[in-house]
């Protein structure tokens, strides 16, 4: 080549530092909120139009039941901490009840033998969990339309928010087995479908739990919650789930009752549904972003 | 500073050297170009932030969890080593592929290394979010683009190779592998090859990437369940996401290389100014074919 060695040394030197420059950049644009809101319009995008191109009606794919994973892969809690819990689930659900209030005109209260007498619909679906993978399950359950009808929604409801077992972050008077950390938080690096929280959790206990405990007031603990929108309340297919492949449904998949919101990714099922609430708005919820993963930056609607 | 190709053909005296200009990539093409290079380097690397939530590749419906195609992790050794199994086969990746260094220098679990990641620490929402919004960007800027070089004929230009030219497919394979370019009136056009790997791209790859990302959302799935069946299930189409990917990974190296080496410095004008300069050897008389002038 004819060009000096020196330009094309400065070319190298020049694209290498942008590149580090750059990297660093777009960390520092990324912990940016107004950059942070810029960027979430993409997501607001994916709501806008996936609403467009779905009806109300439209079904997700079911498939046969050759299908049918071998092994339905649980993951976020397993295992709840929760004592409460532990004790309904000795006694196999049978004092576990459902309750729905909020704007409701009749609130409702049902045990588990009262959901399973009630008209159920089975179907065979994928679960597309956000990190990546897919596993194939066939549920069965109450339409949650049926419940919603059954309490009568008040006008100004417009989301549907589910209140769930399982603690995910422990406030000090937790009120869970100190012994079970299965389902204790996890560090930065959380995500949905984390399936290993253990480690977690006794780093928690080893070194930073103590001094937090010196330092803050006593807190409630975090349980899971999830909310959908009335689009996906009323869909057909979302039912609350009391079986998986024909048998009762595992405490790791989420028993008694786990939602499945189907067209949803796998953060939206939420699991061990103890209360559900219809609300306004998600102004009380959490966070106030509608969920608990959607608290910590995850997008609301999680149709992609 | 002087220009060195007098020199490389003085020797040759029946032929007259001159420098022209040729206007040849309009505004809305060299706009489009750099957005899109822009959206594609955010979409490969918030793609590989995404990828490592769960670094591993199957094929068909479901994820075969014992029985991935490609896959890595790290190990339990003390210090721990970074393993990449591909079609049954492993390999030690220690450094770069499922076990690298973090931010804290400590080696971490993570499929790809952070300074291929967007963002560089592990944050699954982050690069959600950096990828939502780039695939928006990009396939807008790939619109204006496509609809821009249909109206003004500047795609037929770019892709649509000419009759002499696929007769003379064998010479251009053969001035490929010798990094021969052409010179004069033939450096007007693109080349044979460079029509046809570009209509790859944009009709093949590009398309089908697209496809296969909107094949593994859910809500998709249930409105057009026909993304199911051209990819033969979600998990595949996953698959293709990542394959292709690394398609655009290598048609981006050999585009780049192909840049520096056929004249880095003429290229980049033409790309940012839309000016490029012909080479031209002139036989008896110039040919007035008004492509182009210099300004």
């Amino acid at each position: 080549m004819n060009r000096p060695p020196s330009r094309r040394a400065l070319l190298l030197g020049a694209t290498a530092a942008a590149g580090t420059a750059m990297l660093g950049g777009c960390d520092r644009l990324g912990e940016a909120e107004w950059f942070r809101r810029t960027l979430k319009t993409g997501e607001d995008a994916n709501l806008f139009v996936q609403r467009l191109l779905l009806t109300e009606r439209t079904l997700a794919p079911e498939f046969p039941e050759a299908d049918i994973s071998p092994w339905f892969k649980p993951n976020g809690t397993e295992d709840p901490p929760d004592k409460a819990y532990k004790a309904l689930a000795r006694r196999k659900f049978a004092t576990y009840h459902l309750e729905i209030d909020g704007l409701v005109e009749t609130p409702l209260k049902l045990s588990l033998a009262e959901l399973r007498k009630l008209p159920s619909r089975t179907q065979v679906t994928r679960h597309d969990c956000v990190e990546g993978w897919s596993a194939i399950g066939k549920w069965t359950g109450v339409p949650l339309a049926d419940l919603l009808a059954q309490a009568r929604l008040k006008p100004q409801a417009r989301y549907v928010v589910f209140h769930c077992a399982d603690t995910m972050d422990q406030g000090d008077d937790a009120g869970t087995d100190a012994d079970d950390a299965d389902a204790a938080p996890s560090g930065g690096n959380a995500n949905p479908a984390m399936t290993r929280q253990t480690g977690g959790g006794e780093d928690k206990r080893d070194s930073g739990g103590q001094q937090a405990a010196d330092a803050e007031p006593a807190t409630e603990p975090v349980r899971y919650y999830e909310s959908v929108d009335l689009v996906d309340a009323f869909h057909p297919q979302t039912i609350l789930a009391y079986e998986l492949n024909g048998k009762a449904l595992p405490v790791a998949n989420g028993a008694p009752l786990r939602l499945r919101v189907e067209r949803n990714l796998g953060y939206k099922q939420a699991k061990y549904v103890m209360r559900i609430e219809v609300v306004e708005s998600f102004a009380n919820i959490g966070e106030g972003n509608g969920g608990y993963w959607e608290d910590q930056g995850y997008a609301w609607y999680a149709g992609i | 500073m002087p220009r060195t190709y007098l020199t490389r053909t003085a020797p040759d005296t029946a032929e007259v050297e001159r420098r022209r200009f040729m206007f040849r990539h309009p505004a809305v093409i060299r706009v489009t170009h750099w957005v899109n290079a822009l959206c594609l380097l955010v979409l490969l690397m918030s793609g590989l932030q995404i990828f490592n939530a769960h670094p591993a590749l199957y094929w068909g419906k479901v994820s075969t969890f014992d029985t991935p195609l490609m896959a890595m992790s790290q190990t339990e050794d003390d210090p721990p080593k970074g393993v990449t199994t591909v079609l049954g086969r492993t390999f030690d990746t220690t450094g770069l592929l499922g076990s690298s260094d973090g931010a804290d220098g400590e080696p971490a679990d993570r499929g790809f290394p952070s300074w291929l990641t967007l963002p560089s620490d592990q944050d699954l929402t982050g690069g959600r979010s950096w990828h939502f919004f780039f695939a928006w960007a990009f396939v807008l800027n790939g619109a204006l683009y496509l609809l821009y070089g249909l109206f003004s004929g500047q795609l037929r230009f770019r892709v649509v190779p000419q009759r002499d030219q696929v007769r003379h497919f064998a010479a251009s394979v053969r001035e490929h592998l010798t990094l021969r370019f052409p010179q004069g009136d033939e450096a007007k056009r693109y080349n044979v090859i460079q029509k046809l790997t570009y209509a790859v791209v944009l009709f093949v790859l590009l398309p089908v990437q697209v496809l296969a990302g909107l094949a593994m959302s859910p809500a998709m799935d249930a409105a057009f369940p026909f993304l199911l069946t051209l990819f033969d299930g979600r998990q595949s189409a996953r698959t293709v996401h990542f394959v292709v990917a690394a398609l655009l990974v290598l048609f981006v190296v050999v585009h780049v290389a192909l840049v520096v080496l056929s004249g880095f410095w003429n290229n980049m004008r033409g790309m940012l100014t839309g000016w490029f300069v012909i080479e031209r050897k002139v036989e008896p008389a110039p040919a007035a074919d008004g492509t182009g002038s210099a300004p």
